[in-house]
């Protein structure tokens, strides 16, 4: 396993296990959720095993990282370690043994969200990069590719509010939660980037219409599901 | 007190801002680590100088998040790492770094070779661990208290019983708690005795009595702190622990 047994860095070679990882990217009201919960109902049309997983869920930090951003004892590099330590949790006992076991995984957002966010907060990027050495290479990851105020728009007509950290208010950007979310979010943009280059990722125009997304996000998986001998269900 | 220079995983400490000095306690459970230093500490304060303390696992942020996780079986040794370095950065920008700055003496009970030799026994990918705490600070002095692990166990069984987790019971490295005890500190053991070599630490034998390993540290700590070395003898009686036992 692990952090143990690395010579080459796995995140820049593809892995061997028998299943395939499949990750969605992309900043706040870029629609990536929307389009792989879309994608869900259609393995499961298909009959093929899958696993979701999403960031920031595990039970393990969850109780601190609440504590965390209520009471505002977080810095970049805590807030930092407490989400490589949530992404450790689901790896090692959700990510890797569906891989091993054959199955499609589907993560909701992966490294490459804190290698943006972290970054934009000022961490290092090769320390972040460094952090999360341990983790497979997707065999598809998509990027869904939105504007900033195509994002606002979504947001502040679909939910009630921006949260506190989405916004980037722990950086003191803007007084407004509105002005300071286009400031960290355009940032987080840049660093995508810069990190769909680095890291080949698949970049999705996020302002197309949900279905014909969907098509191309189908296509992809089909296409990398096809070319691994995953587990099936019976439909 | 010296500094990265590159930006790391903390905001950079300009080496011009810091004027206290860091001071680490380096040792295995039980070698007499919290005695040493409730001894220390108001020996330097007559001398005139504010001491701030810090520890292993006391961090605000998840020391009691580390402590209820190792009650379970929830941590493998990636998190476990993670979990620790969480603390240590914790620590570090909220205790260490403003201690420092504000020109006090920081002791910490345990720094990052405590890290390195845990996550060394644990075969814990070696240069990802360096990297992971390459935010920390060069200590100005580290004073590692050794101890085979044959001293150890009776001096362990002295002062409580064996435990799960000290013994790393986690790695299955023997038969029986004892056998585990044995095989993990004895492995321990031999990481900080790399890195005393690596990092040119002063090493203590801890064999010695209470009072004898006092002075010697007193010697290494006076040099540092410009404490004459007439002093390291006076009031040696240890006061009542001003320092928690870690986790």
């Amino acid at each position: 396993m692990s952090a143990g047994s690395l010579v080459l860095n796995p995140l820049h070679s593809p892995h061997r296990y028998p299943g395939v990882l499949i990750v969605v990217e992309g900043i706040d009201g870029s629609g990536k959720s929307t389009q792989l919960k879309l994608l869900r109902r259609h393995l499961e049309a298909e009959g093929v095993g899958f696993k979701f997983t999403e960031w920031n869920s595990s039970e393990l930090v969850k109780d601190t990282m609440k504590m965390g951003k209520k009471k505002n004892l977080l810095t970049p590099t805590t807030f930092s370690l407490l989400h490589a330590t949530d992404f450790a949790d689901r790896y090692y006992y959700e990510i890797l043994p569906a891989l091993k076991a054959g199955m499609v995984v589907l993560a909701d957002r992966y490294v490459y969200t804190a290698f943006a966010r972290d970054s934009v907060r000022g961490v290092e990027h090769a320390w972040v990069r460094n952090l999360y050495r341990f983790a497979a290479k997707p065999d598809l990851a998509l990027y869904f590719k939105v504007p900033i105020d195509v994002s606002i728009d979504r947001l502040t007509s679909a939910r009630a509010n921006i949260k506190y950290h989405e916004a980037g208010m722990d950086l003191g950007l803007a007084t407004n939660v509105i002005d300071s979310f286009r400031i960290f979010q355009g940032r987080v943009l840049d660093e995508y980037e810069r990190i769909t280059e680095e890291f080949g990722l698949q970049v999705v125009d996020a302002q197309m219409s949900i279905q014909r997304q969907q098509d191309i996000v189908r296509q992809f998986a089909d296409k990398s599901i096809a070319a691994k001998s995953v587990r099936r269900v019976k439909a | 007190m010296t500094t990265q220079k590159r930006r790391r995983g903390l905001p950079r400490v300009e080496r011009e801002e810091v004027t206290g000095k860091l001071l680490v306690i380096e040792g295995t459970d039980g070698v007499g680590r919290s005695t040493q230093i409730s001894m220390l500490v108001p020996w330097i304060e007559t001398h005139g100088h504010a001491v701030v303390l810090t520890g292993w696992n006391r961090s605000l942020l998840v020391s009691k998040l580390i402590t209820s996780a190792k009650e379970g079986t929830l941590l493998n040794k990636v998190t476990y790492t993670l979990l620790y370095a969480t603390d240590f950065a914790d620590r570090l920008e909220r205790v260490v770094i403003p201690a420092l700055k504000a020109g006090m003496v920081v002791i910490a009970d345990r720094y990052v070779g405590t890290a390195f030799a845990r996550a060394g026994v644990r075969e814990v990918d070696h240069e990802w661990m360096r990297e992971l705490y390459s935010f920390a600070p060069k200590p100005d002095l580290t004073i590692y208290m050794r101890l085979d692990v044959d001293e150890l166990l009776p001096r362990t069984l002295d002062r409580t019983r064996l435990n799960y987790w000290e013994s790393g019971m986690d790695q299955h490295m023997g038969e029986d708690i004892h056998d585990s005890f044995i095989q993990y500190q004895g492995r321990l053991v031999q990481n900080y005795d790399e890195m005393a070599k690596e990092f040119g630490w002063h090493v203590v034998d801890a064999r010695r009595t209470t009072e004898h390993t006092q002075v010697e540290i007193r010697r290494a700590v006076g040099e540092l702190l410009g404490i004459p070395s007439e002093r390291v003898h006076d009031r040696l009686k240890p006061l009542t622990a001003l320092v928690d036992e870690e986790g």
